[in-house]
């Protein structure tokens, strides 16, 4: 079990909180366009990083705002949260 | 080459006379070829078991297997050892119904005692909604010729008379669905039984060479790069569980797969006093006794990617509320270990086996919380695709091209695990 530290509530414990899985993934901007492999790409396709891992979480039993964080998959070590729609970090694992 | 010891019970005898001081080595220790017909990456069940019907159905021994750590050391010694077959569509029944025909002929066939011991398998409802699902897919197994039946709870009783049939709690028991022919095997001995059976047909089982890239000539593949040196393959086959992704990386392509950790404990040995595997995907928990008197504890697992190979501990505690409601009699157990495995999981929890974007090289992923129960079969449409470059019909609707197609094999209610 690991501490997340909310943006908006601090640091709180795992359990309070619930990951949505990876982020910054866009949404294409030209659907219609889109090949049944592209669709896939979006829809199926992760990066599922060992290492510096880029996902989002919900403050589910606390303020209930979406957030970012920038976890390491290895150690489970949280490097940094921050808040939806600003850029990652520049980190390194 | 020497051939191997048949294990009976006059090498028994034999071996005695000399206090067990001489028995053969189980398999050998070879220095990497240059070059092999077939590479296969992963020294698991499925990959050893992959090396073993390459030799044994399409005669291919000129094979490596490549293996980072010890036999069987990641997921294959990190489960619960369930072997079932009853899943809801047809293309699951294909592959898992395969592997359980191999199970029942495996200690023979490898002349190598894998426990395999069809106790059956009991999956809970505790509600009518639960026990109509149950129904739908007990009649959808026996459509396709596998056993299958739905008890109510004195059926469950009879089979299970240390379960709490209390209507007062929580998740009262209403039913639920057996298979007699499902069971546990010893997970090690998979593993090892395979590795002899390969080895002694010439197969190359290489242990502590760990991948590092992919060797490519053009849009082919042509070998890996490995911890032990380049070492060249005309086919590679990926079979490595949790790590699929980090290998598709070192390819160059994408997978529809997130690794997350699944745990599961071991309690201190006690009398047997439960005879089945019992699993309810409803409260969460699934236990089996051990021939040596240990419940072997599964649960769900975590929400988020990890390679950390541990689990959250409220899951535990999640897991463990859960047992005891089921099982007030275990409320004073003790727990003796506790561990997690790395489980690669698909949008719609079945597995990936085939081809990949890169000519020459296949992949075997995906199997997510329920690989171990596949192990034969895996390794038998897998050596089959690498033999011949092409997917069995067993496994032609695994295909990575599923994703883009729409074809999806939505296995989440019989996987039995909360993803």
């Amino acid at each position: 079990m690991f501490q997340i530290d909310c943006p908006f509530c601090g640091p709180r414990w795992q359990v309070e909180f619930v990951c949505g899985g990876e982020a910054h993934i866009e949404r294409p901007i030209n659907p219609d366009m889109l090949s049944d492999d592209e669709w896939a790409d979006y829809v199926f396709m992760r990066t599922n990083s060992k290492g510096m891992h880029y996902e989002r979480w919900c403050h589910i039993h606390g303020c209930r705002q979406w957030f970012n964080a920038a976890r390491d998959t290895v150690s489970d070590k949280i490097h940094a949260t921050y808040r939806m729609g600003e850029k990652p970090p520049e980190l390194s694992s | 080459m020497a051939t191997p010891t048949k294990y009976s019970i006059w090498s028994l005898l034999r071996n005695a006379g000399s206090y067990h001081q001489n028995w053969q080595r189980v398999w050998r220790q070879p220095t990497p070829k240059d070059e092999y017909e077939v590479i296969v990456i992963g020294g698991g069940g499925h990959g050893l078991a992959t090396a073993y019907y390459l030799a044994t159905v399409h005669g291919i021994t000129n094979v490596a297997v490549l293996e980072k750590g010890w036999l069987g050391g990641g997921n294959t010694g990190r489960n619960t050892t369930v072997v079932r077959s009853n899943y809801l569509y047809d293309e699951s029944s294909g592959i898992y119904e395969l592997s359980m025909k191999l199970w029942e002929g495996l200690s023979q066939e490898l002349n190598y005692n894998v426990m395999f011991s069809q106790r059956g398998v009991i999956g809970l409802s505790h509600d009518r909604h639960g026990n109509d699902e149950q129904s739908r897919r007990g009649g959808a197994i026996h459509l396709n010729g596998i056993d299958s039946e739905i008890l109510n709870v004195a059926q469950v009783r009879a089979l299970v008379p240390i379960i709490n049939t209390s209507p007062n709690i929580r998740y009262p028991l209403f039913g639920g669905m057996l298979q007699r022919r499902g069971g546990n095997a010893r997970h090690d001995a998979v593993a090892w039984g395979y590795a002899r059976g390969a080895d002694a047909r010439g197969v190359d089982i290489l242990q502590e060479t760990e991948v590092i890239g992919l060797m490519r000539e053009g849009s082919r593949v042509v070998g890996v790069e490995t911890s032990r040196g380049a070492i060249r393959a005309k086919r590679v086959g990926i079979v490595v569980a949790g790590h699929s992704g980090v290998l598709a990386n070192m390819a160059g392509f994408r997978l529809p797969l997130e690794s997350y950790p699944l745990q599961a404990l071991v309690s201190e040995p006690i009398k047997p006093v439960l005879h089945t595997v019992i699993m309810s995907g409803k409260v969460h928990v699934y236990l089996s006794q051990s021939d040596k008197g240990e419940l072997v504890i599964g649960a769900s697992r975590d929400a988020h990617n990890s390679y950390s190979q541990r689990g959250s501990f409220h899951l535990i505690e999640e897991q463990l509320a859960a047992l005891i409601e089921l099982f007030p009699i275990f409320g004073r157990l003790r727990m003796m270990r506790q561990w997690g495995g790395i489980v690669d999981v698909c949008p719609d929890a079945s597995p990936i086996i085939g081809k990949t974007p890169i000519e020459g090289l296949f992949i075997n992923c995906g199997w997510g919380t329920g690989g171990f129960k596949a192990t034969p079969g895996s390794g038998w449409v897998f050596a089959h695709t690498l033999a011949t470059g092409e997917p069995h019909s067993i496994n032609a609707p695994f295909s990575l091209k599923r994703f883009s197609s729409g074809y999806l094999i939505d296995e989440h209610g019989a996987a039995g695990v909360a993803h």
